[in-house]
């Protein structure tokens, strides 16, 4: 058999209509002229784009989760990227229960970890401070990038390296000049991963958010709570776009297949 | 490249990070839900079972798991009735938009769990668009109430986790014999028939799996039911965050939290087991 056939391709795209609706929803509502959530809406205009520019809330929010997202990608990138470099060119005895033991933050819900998290940061005073949510996101940030990482240095032909050794250069040489420059498209699709995952982190941000230090999607629950107007679909908006561009702007840099030597395989 | 031995000192600071932002808080979560809360709310230091014993004998706490269990098999059904034909047709597919289409189906995981909560009030609330669809057309006169209640947590839930069974359905079609197929087309059985008894039980391990992920999935979800539901739908999730949050009642918040992890690992290895058995 080949090819999906009519009757499941129309089940199919049934479906996408399903997943795609709230999304689209979401970006139509933007452009509402209600005072409230009624759609289709009853007339368009910018008006929740201006009333989104003048909120103070909601803007501090942006910048500190921006702050935050910008600290934990630098921070995990520095102490993830060495660390995938071990696992994937040490060949030491263990190095495969360390790649496990990398990976298990990912497996424990969000809620576990924020609720762990803010029981053992309450004592320590680093609730709802920027430190205090930054190491929270690397908890989920730092898995990826050393995941993703030890894929992309596996990925990388032995061959370059071994050259430049011969030739003289000494390990730390050969990964300043060879290894690290031969990752870069691995390493700039993993800052915009770590990126996006810290800024949309909502869960443990809810635990560790105070009045002093929310998050975006923190004041965008507290609002979604309290009011039902279109203005966060305004600002759901603007995030999405500014998803999109960092998406595309990294496909059109390194390729995402090419950034973890798919092309190879 | 030649091995070298000498890089493991590159995993101390990463090793050093998960130990002491990972490894002690979740290790100090277990020690806190064998503390005691006193008389004025106070948490007091101690190796007993007196939460534990407070947090089972409330009925609540039945009734919360019922609620979380139910929530979760019923949107997690309903997501796998909308993900498998998806990834049947991502599977088979020989279009040139195959990646493309891929990437739209998970398309949610990339939009922030908030936003697409919105999306769905704005679909399913009271002057929504399904409201405004069935008045103009007549068939209901009063708005349907679809979200702040179990209806609406459902369909968000489902939603938000058909990305990841999307991808863990792929991922088990990949041993799914196409030949098998076309010798059973081949020998006539018409299209339904061939799906019934061929497809369908050779796809029964991806199934189990999927269910499995979507499963553990939504038990631990808290946007979405507290969102969607508006104050009105009580699971464990919520439950947690309450206890820990606004009760500031860290003992009970640690026992629930446990006993929901160890939910979640019994049914982890009852999902493993189903989908061993359905291999053989």
């Amino acid at each position: 058999m080949t090819g999906a056939g009519p009757a499941l391709s129309a089940a199919a795209g049934v479906v996408y209509a399903l997943i795609l609706s709230p999304i689209v929803v979401v970006l139509l509502l933007a452009f509402s002229a209600d005072n409230f959530i009624l759609f289709p809406p009853s007339g368009y205009s910018l008006r929740w784009f201006i009333q989104l520019a003048a909120n103070g809330p909601l803007l501090n929010a942006l910048l500190l989760s921006a702050q935050i997202a910008v600290a934990v990608t630098a921070l995990s990138l520095l102490i993830g990227v060495p660390a995938a470099l071990a696992l994937a060119k040490g060949g030491f005895r263990g190095a495969e229960a360390m790649k496990s033991f990398f990976l298990a933050p990912l497996l424990l819900p969000t809620l576990i970890i924020g609720l762990a998290l803010l029981l053992a940061f309450t004592p320590l005073r680093l609730t709802a401070t920027l430190p205090g949510l930054a190491l929270g996101h690397m908890t989920i940030t730092l898995p990826f990038v050393i995941r993703m990482m030890t894929t992309a240095f596996a990925a990388m032909p032995d061959d370059i390296e071994a050259a430049a050794a011969t030739l003289g250069a000494s390990p730390r040489r050969v990964i300043r000049r060879v290894t690290l420059p031969l990752a870069a498209p691995g390493l700039i699709a993993c800052a915009a991963l770590s990126f996006l995952l810290s800024f949309d982190e909502t869960v443990i941000s809810l635990f560790l958010s105070g009045p002093r230090a929310a998050t975006l999607p923190v004041e965008m629950v507290r609002y979604v709570e309290g009011r039902t107007d279109p203005l966060i679909a305004a600002l759901s908006m603007v995030l999405i776009v500014g998803t999109l561009v960092i998406v595309v702007l990294v496909e059109r840099l390194v390729g995402v297949a090419r950034a973890f030597g798919n092309e190879r395989s | 490249m030649t091995r070298q031995p000498r890089l493991a000192w590159l995993l101390a600071p990463a090793t050093l990070f998960l130990v002491l932002v990972y490894v002690w808080p979740t290790l100090g979560l277990f020690r806190i839900a064998f503390n005691e809360v006193g008389p004025t709310g106070a948490m007091i230091e101690a190796w007993s079972l007196a939460t534990w014993r407070h947090v089972f004998a409330d009925s609540f706490t039945f009734e919360l798991t019922l609620n979380s269990i139910w929530l979760s098999l019923t949107s997690t059904f309903l997501a796998l009735l909308l993900s498998y034909p998806v990834s049947l047709f991502l599977f088979r597919t020989e279009s040139r938009f195959r990646s493309l289409l891929a990437v739209i189906a998970i398309m949610p995981m990339l939009v922030s769990s908030v936003v697409r909560v919105f999306g769905w009030l704005a679909i399913l609330g009271d002057r929504g668009l399904i409201n405004s669809l069935l008045q103009s057309l007549g068939v209901i006169s009063a708005p349907v109430r679809m979200v702040y209640n179990w209806t609406g947590v459902t369909i968000g839930l489902a939603e938000s986790i058909m990305p990841y069974m999307i991808l863990a359905l792929l991922a088990g079609f990949g041993r799914l014999d196409r030949t098998l197929e076309e010798a059973a087309r081949s020998l006539g059985a018409p299209p339904w028939r061939t799906f019934l008894r061929v497809t369908l039980p050779l796809s029964l391990p991806a199934i189990a799996l999927a269910f499995g992920l979507g499963f553990i999935l939504s038990m631990s979800a808290y946007i979405t039911p507290k969102l969607l539901g508006g104050g009105r739908v009580f699971v464990l999730a919520t439950e947690i965050f309450e206890q820990a949050t606004t009760n500031t009642n860290w003992p009970v918040a640690a026992v629930l939290a446990v006993y929901t992890l160890a939910l979640l690992l019994g049914l982890l290895a009852l999902s493993n087991l189903f989908s061993r058995r359905l291999q053989t």
